[in-house]
């Protein structure tokens, strides 16, 4: 009997450790300079569209309908139609978990035998592979997403500043709450640049519409966790919030403000379509943008492996990241004070991160990076 | 005060699934056979309840469907252990595997094939599976809100463990049933159809299971479908049936405690930099010292039936 206990135990134990290791897969800290990806010029032949061969490794499967994976294949999706690129020209690997070695390698190895010019990585883990296979295959382009590595030649990071397309779901939810309590529910704390800078931005827009109000902010610590997301959000309703804000990948934190008949901002895909009598608009990302810029600067000759490729942090300019249309759900006025930050932006005269902002630790902060950024602007409220 | 009474009903809402997958295997580890398929008999649940739900607009459908499915997965558990004697351990790590993955496809291929590639559960049935409203007991001040304003999954979960603990310790069949539990030989010799009795607390178990997955898919997920909607709930049953000293009374407050542990740290302010992790730890640890406490006091009737975890072979009696 006691045999039994101690394999019911140690059973467990190893659910525990499951779910541990889920949790532990913390996100995409980049660091480092920026450079955004601009013409430049033309160093050498570029490949021709009808002969170009594109691979991309996806973390999960294009098929699940929303989500990460979905959401990058869609960007693919667009760059194939947009450059014309016939099926077979664009090589997938679905599934390939970001901390399987071997099976990171394998998808490499197979992308690069099937004769791929350039290669999507789509998520974090991916990056040590994609620098050694670079070193290993200088004449193939490894594209990393969400990393911190490049080496100017033929490895490049891309990531989308997401923090101006927040900034203006912030301002919509500012002038959409009559409480003054907004909740945020963030995938993860302070050490995470991507959240945080995310989450500052938000409630950056928040204070620029509306200084009165506080953004209540709780953590899950997961990207993907169904039951706990809707539990934060549950939390932050019952906090006496009226707008939930949300940096997590499902729509459950939506769901619990449209069944409490409160507002909340949808993220990653249009949420509107999950809770329609909740979202006032959903921040969203348009991986096509890079995806085409990248594909067209091979063809162009702008980037050639082994002699350069550059860094790409494109945002609401580049039509990168954006938020969807507002929901007949907001006040009046809103639009137009979206709208104005978006010019605000669009001239490049100013950017949510410049000069030295507050933190809610009372102190004056400055980022040279918008991943860098860990600490929360003044009126974010870790409840 | 006010939050705390949120608190609360957040809990029993956290704890409800955890109550139908704990009242499952503790009917069938009565019998004296452990399940480690709840994860996935759970995950037939949530894809079969969420679909049933979804193509007729009636939630009772979807409850009916959700115990099919779970009863579908405990069948292929009971044929490959009572039938043919295969290794429990490995036979309900499979199921959870199966469970899991089936209703992952299953999904997906829904999801594929609807036009905004997202699915929603339609107004009808949401509108049933909401909080219900019962006049004058609703809008009492306190005691509606905590008793009288849940979904109906939970007043289910709380009746089905009230008529499995008043069928395992009240009839005569529960007794019995026990009996094979603790050992099997015996039971067979005071002619106690050993094979039928295992065959139905299995099935049984496994379909009360399949009702708390319809409760992730369709209760936690708002009526949107999600990949991995169960999520490691049926893991943490497993455990809860050793908290609840394998009673399915005992299991109503066992899960609330655990559904409270789960939304504990949504409600103690983050603020006070607690770490994530010890919320986590926290129903495990519950579990080891119940376990230790319990041994310590060796009470009869709050023990691990005897010969759980062992197949029976008559032929060896």
């Amino acid at each position: 009997m006691k045999k039994f206990l101690s394999i019911l135990l140690a059973v467990c134990l190893l659910a525990l450790c499951l779910a541990g290791c889920g949790a532990s897969s913390s996100g995409s800290q980049a660091a480092g300079g920026s450079s955004a990806a601009a013409g430049g010029d033309a160093t050498g032949a570029g490949i021709p569209a009808d002969q170009i061969k594109v691979g991309v490794i996806h973390i999960g499967d294009p098929a699940d309908g929303s989500g990460y994976s979905y959401a990058h294949d869609q960007g693919i999706v667009g760059m194939q139609q947009a450059l014309g690129l016939s099926d077979d020209q664009i090589i997938r690997k679905n599934n390939v978990a970001d901390d399987d070695a071997a099976a990171i390698q394998t998808a490499l190895e197979e992308l690069v035998e099937a004769g791929c010019n350039i290669i999507f990585a789509t998520s974090w883990g991916y990056m040590d592979y994609c620098e050694a296979m670079a070193e290993e295959y200088p004449d193939i382009i490894f594209s990393h997403g969400t990393g911190s590595k490049s080496n100017g030649t033929n490895f490049n990071n891309y990531f989308g500043r997401i923090y101006q397309a927040r900034y203006l779901s912030g301002v919509a939810a500012g002038l959409n709450t009559k409480s003054n309590k907004i909740g945020y529910v963030a995938a993860w704390g302070t050490e995470n640049g991507e959240v945080t800078s995310g989450c500052d931005a938000f409630a950056m827009g928040v204070y620029s519409v509306n200084p009165d109000a506080e953004v209540y902010v709780k953590t899950t610590n997961s990207w993907y966790d169904p039951e706990g997301e809707k539990a934060a959000a549950q939390a932050l309703i019952d906090l006496g919030c009226d707008v939930i804000g949300q940096h997590c990948d499902t729509p459950n934190p939506q769901l619990a403000a449209e069944e409490a008949g409160v507002y909340g901002v949808g993220y990653n895909s249009d949420m509107a379509k999950d809770a329609p009598g909740a979202v006032l608009t959903s921040v969203v990302w348009n991986w096509s943008a890079y995806y085409t810029t990248a594909v067209q600067n091979v063809i162009d000759g702008t980037w050639v492996a082994g002699e350069k490729v550059d860094n790409y942090y494109g945002g609401l300019a580049e039509g990168f990241v954006d938020i969807t249309d507002l929901s007949d759900l907001c006040a009046e006025g809103t639009a137009e004070a979206v709208e104005e930050a978006r010019a605000k932006i669009l001239s490049g005269e100013w950017d949510v991160f410049d000069g030295e902002i507050e933190g809610n630790d009372g102190q004056m902060h400055t980022s040279e990076y918008y991943l860098d950024v860990n600490w929360y602007f003044k009126n974010v409220v870790v409840k | 005060m006010d939050l705390f009474l949120k608190f609360l009903v957040a809990a029993v809402a956290a704890g409800t699934p955890l109550l139908f997958g704990t009242v499952g295997e503790i009917l069938t580890e009565k019998v004296g056979h452990l399940n480690l398929g709840v994860e996935g008999m759970m995950a037939l649940g949530a894809c079969a309840g969420f679909m049933a739900g979804y193509a007729t607009d009636n939630l009772l459908l979807a409850w009916l469907a959700a115990f099919a499915a779970g009863l579908g997965g405990a069948l292929i558990y009971a044929v490959l252990t009572v039938t043919f004697m295969a290794n429990q351990n490995v036979a309900g790590l499979t199921l959870t595997i199966f469970g899991v993955g089936l209703s992952n496809f299953f999904g997906i291929y829904m999801l594929g094939k609807s036009e905004s590639g997202s699915l929603k559960l339609p107004e009808a049935v949401t509108a049933q599976m909401r909080s219900v409203d019962i006049p004058v007991l609703s809008d009492l001040p306190v005691v509606g809100p905590l008793l009288f304003q849940y979904n109906p999954f939970v007043y289910l979960g709380i009746a089905v463990a009230l008529v499995c603990a008043w069928y395992l310790f009240r009839t005569k069949t529960g007794l019995n049933v026990q009996a094979i539990g603790e050992n099997p030989g015996a039971a067979d010799a005071a002619s106690i159809d050993v094979t039928r009795w295992k065959y139905v607390n299995i099935l049984l178990g496994g379909g009360i299971c399949g009702i708390g997955g319809a409760y992730c898919s369709m209760i936690i997920n708002g009526g949107v479908w999600l990949s991995d909607s169960v999520g490691g709930l049926g893991w943490i049953a497993v455990a809860l049936v050793i908290f609840a000293a394998w009673k399915p009374h005992m299991a109503i407050w066992g899960s609330l405690v655990f559904g409270a542990l789960r939304v504990l740290e949504y409600y103690v302010p983050q603020s006070m930099g607690i770490p994530a992790a010890l919320y986590k730890m926290l129903p495990f640890l519950m579990t080891a010292l119940v376990l230790v406490i319990s041994s310590m006091r060796r009470s009869a009737g709050s023990r691990i039936p005897g010969s759980l975890g062992v197949n029976y072979f008559r032929e060896e009696r």
